[in-house]
């Protein structure tokens, strides 16, 4: 590498091809240490299943490639992917402005239910207007819910570290209690609530998958955060309040107010995504909604280094790895808590190696 | 030169990740010699004299301490071999005495509650010996900043020492606290002690030292002894090129009143009072200079101009509209520049590229952001404008401002202050941490601004500054202005005194 490195240096002589090679071999870096994070952690998870004497390297293939069998099974992944790609790329923002949103749970919850209580309520609506609706609800109640943990923060200085979290509870049990209670369907033997109505549901992409559009709204919403951040106005006040709220303060910012942006954004993107739980896959909605998106978005935003537009492919690669451990589960006698500690030691490499990548970034 | 040198320091090297501090380092001190190390913020002075005090180890390198090698792994080791240092920043518990200060640390609680009288005498029998006026049952926190200094002094000589380094020691002491800290270096030499003493002030090094060591970028230039060599070959070693220390001033009167400081007040964000009652005129085409110990509310008084802090009474008038308790947009939008005070907290954002860091108030204006979003081409070009007018030395404009020097970033920061037109110039430590090149160069373009008519209120600690550039100069203490003087170098015996606080015996001056 570094002899390769040598031979483009004296190639490249003029001024510009430099500052293009050097941007090339930031980007490399950039693009190279999440895929070693990950080859590392698929490793490390290899050796631990060889030493609980199951054959490794078969099991980590299974779990990577495995559930790429046909377009049904690709398409679950997608559907997977959807919550977490828009998780992750609005939890970005909130990271680059060094808001910890630890609450996407709780904000994914909420905009079910907000989702849902328009879903139902509403008849006779054409499905152009009735969908739309639906999801501009989940996003509007997520970006409230975090709104008030915002809020708590700039008006009180509470940390949203702690009040996200319990947050999270508090949307948790809410969606327990009105799904048991207040819109529990009577006429079904578990608490689930009613259906949404046919022209609430989120439009399938193709016809006999469960695959909806959420997973195209995903991904222009994380390039649009991705355009945000970086080009606009707005998205330069929400890094320099991310980086230093000193500077802030003093060029004229209103760091509160870029502080409840960034929030309520990554607050949106969750709700949204608890909107499409409801109106794209379960119909209905439940007290299990989401199995941990909102904490494994994340990992997500972690993996794509705070970039809304590689949260595209880390999101991808998260729910991958999630349908591949379903495949394990059904056609090998792997444990399920092997395959949840081969997830954990792949969100470690992932901090691990975005501190390495910070080192290589100084040097280079 | 003695066969063998009291203290030899062999070729040193030490790193932090990828700077490097010490770049070989050799140096030789002799007992019983005043030993200057003379050398810009940066140069690797204090991070030298961390090793030899056992702070910092070195990564290559020898350190021979009375002809036999040396290799300590903490403070108390070189403690233990009668070497002391006195810290930039006191290493002092502020709640407790003087005497409970000394003995921290030291031996069994037993034995040192039943000694105190004796340690109490101990401190009194130095402090006589040296006039320190050091007393053993005093608080550290009610302590001045000077007294607090000669605290830590007695410290090391009461722990026993051969060797003494003082780091910086004058930065926080005014004109006479200065002598008076010159005279006890000479007082320790000749009861056989050995001194080094750090600094970056030519006329200090001059007047003291014995011999004079310069550093810069990690090594020793020269040692050279003081009556072999004058303060612009200093000068030069120390940046590697000759220095104008003068700077021709055009005499003008100045214009109308720019801003108006009436009787303000407010408080530190620790909620003591910071600014008690400051009054004061800047007129257009004049430099008004602020001079003071740190600590006297400077800072607080240059963060409620701007709109940082709270203003708790007393107004801020700018071109004849009331500023006061304004926030910092709207401030900055009255033609209102602040060059601050802390560069790193305030001034930028250290990861942001220079173009980032040369928008950072008006990110949302025209012409470098047009339907809310960064207009790239246009702030590429501003920026590329700026690093050439002000010579920013820089890769392009793209690069992380935190790969610059000190210098460079504070040019840039002076550039964008000035690129936005300002009527009004706020500047708090000019030429805080950067070296001798640059700061010439954005004291040249101060006087500039103030020829072409803008208004500059200039807050330093650094008399030189001062003197260099301002057309009068106010004396701050206790977040009182105790009075004014013209720049007048002849006039340094009272401006100390008023630094001092004392305003009513200019009598006592010299």
């Amino acid at each position: 590498m570094a002899e390769i490195n040598q031979g483009v240096r004296e190639t490249v002589n003029s001024q510009a091809a430099q500052a293009f090679y050097r941007t090339l071999s930031q980007a490399a870096i950039s693009a190279l240490t999440p895929i070693a994070a990950v080859l590392v952690a698929l490793a490390f998870g290899a050796l631990l299943l060889w030493l609980n004497g199951f054959n490794g390297s078969d099991v980590v293939t299974v779990m990577v490639f495995g559930s790429f069998q046909d377009m049904r099974s690709v398409g679950e992944i997608l559907l997977k992917a959807t919550p977490l790609i828009l998780i992750g790329a609005g939890l970005c923002v909130a990271f680059r402005c060094s808001i910890w949103n630890i609450g996407a749970e709780g904000q994914l919850y909420v905009g079910a239910i907000a989702a849902t209580l328009v879903g139902t309520s509403i008849d006779g609506l054409s499905v152009w207007v009735h969908a739309p609706l639906v999801m501009l609800a989940g996003a509007l109640a997520g970006a409230a819910w975090a709104g008030i943990a915002g809020y708590l923060k700039v008006r009180f200085q509470a940390s949203e570290i702690v009040t996200t979290i319990m947050l999270n509870y508090i949307a948790l049990i809410l969606t327990s209690y009105l799904v048991t209670g207040p819109m529990r369907d009577a006429s079904a033997a578990y608490p689930q609530s009613a259906r949404l109505v046919r022209e609430a549901w989120t439009p399938r992409l193709v016809t006999d998958l469960r695959l909806h559009i959420g997973i195209l709204v995903a991904v222009v919403l994380a390039v649009g955060l991705y355009i945000f951040l970086r080009r606009s106005s707005r998205g330069f006040a929400l890094r320099v309040v991310g980086l230093n709220p000193h500077a802030a303060r003093y060029a004229g910012m209103n760091v509160a107010r870029n502080v409840m942006i960034a929030m309520c954004i990554s607050g949106a993107m969750a709700g949204l995504a608890g909107a499409f739980e409801v109106a794209g896959v379960t119909r209905r909605l439940y007290q299990n909604i989401s199995p941990g998106y909102g904490f494994e978005g994340i990992a997500v935003a972690l993996l794509a280094g705070n970039n809304p537009l590689a949260a595209i492919l880390s999101g991808g690669l998260f729910a991958t790895l999630r349908s591949g451990s379903e495949v394990l589960q059904i056609t090998s006698q792997v444990p399920q808590v092997l395959v949840l500690v081969i997830q954990g030691i792949v969100i470690l490499s992932v901090v691990a190696f975005a501190k390495l990548r910070d080192i290589l970034r100084t040097v280079a | 030169m003695s066969t063998k040198p009291f203290l030899r320091i062999d070729n040193i090297r030490k790193r932090f990740g990828p700077i490097i501090a010490s770049d070989g380092v050799s140096l030789e001190i002799e007992e019983g010699e005043i030993h200057s190390l003379l050398g810009e913020n940066g140069a690797g002075k204090s991070v030298l004299m961390s090793m030899i005090c056992g702070m910092v180890r070195p990564d290559e390198g020898d350190i021979v301490y009375k002809g036999q090698s040396v290799r300590f792994t903490s403070p108390r080791d070189a403690i233990r071999e009668r070497i002391g240092m006195v810290h930039q920043h006191f290493m002092l518990v502020p709640n407790l005495t003087v005497a409970e200060n000394y003995i921290l640390g030291q031996g069994s609680a037993l034995s040192v509650i039943s000694n105190m009288t004796t340690v109490h005498r101990k401190i009194r029998a130095l402090s006589e010996r040296y006039a320190l006026d050091v007393r053993p049952e005093a608080i550290v926190e009610d302590l001045s900043v000077g007294e607090q200094q000669r605290v830590e002094i007695l410290k090391v000589l009461f722990h026993g020492i051969d060797l003494l380094i003082l780091d910086e020691p004058t930065a926080v002491l005014t004109p006479q606290e200065t002598d008076r800290l010159l005279s006890l270096m000479g007082d320790l030499v000749k009861d056989g002690k050995t001194v080094v003493f750090i600094s970056h002030k030519l006329d200090e090094v001059m007047r003291v030292s014995n011999r004079i060591s310069v550093m810069r970028d990690g090594r020793v230039v020269n040692t050279v002894k003081v009556g072999e060599t004058n303060a612009r070959e200093l000068a030069r070693m120390m940046v590697g090129r000759d220095v104008r220390m003068e700077l021709p001033r055009s005499p003008k009167p100045p214009g109308r009143i720019v801003l108006s400081v009436e009787n303000l007040t407010c408080r530190a964000e620790t909620g003591l009072p910071a600014v008690r009652g400051v009054s004061l005129d800047v007129r257009a085409g004049e430099i008004v200079g602020i001079a003071g110990v740190s600590g006297n509310g400077q800072t607080e008084l240059s963060l409620a101009l701007s709109g940082l802090l709270p203003v708790d009474s007393g107004r801020v008038i700018l071109n004849g509209n009331d500023i006061t308790g304004h926030d910092p947009a709207k401030i900055n939008a009255r033609r209102f520049s602040h060059i601050p005070e802390d560069r790193h907290k305030h001034g930028i954002v250290l990861p942001l590229s220079l173009s980032e860091n040369t928008i950072l108030q008006r990110y949302n204006q025209k012409p470098f952001a047009t339907g809310g979003m960064l207009n790239r081409r246009v702030i590429g070009e501003h920026t590329r404008d700026l690093i050439k007018r002000f010579r920013v030395r820089s890769r392009d404009e793209n690069q992380p401002i935190a790969a610059l020097s000190g210098g460079n970033q504070q040019k840039l920061v002076v550039a964008r202050e000035l690129a936005r037109d300002p009527d009004f110039i706020l500047v708090n430590q000019l030429a805080r941490g950067i070296d001798i090149g640059a700061m010439e160069f954005v004291m040249e373009e101060m006087l500039r601004q103030r020829d072409s008519g803008r208004a500059i209120l200039l807050i330093s600690t650094e008399l030189e500054e001062l003197f260099a550039i301002c057309d009068r100069i106010l004396v701050m203490f206790h977040g009182e202005i105790l009075g004014e003087l013209p720049p007048d170098r002849a006039r340094l015996d009272e401006l100390g005194l008023l630094m001092a606080g004392n305003k009513d015996q200019p009598a006592l001056a010299g």
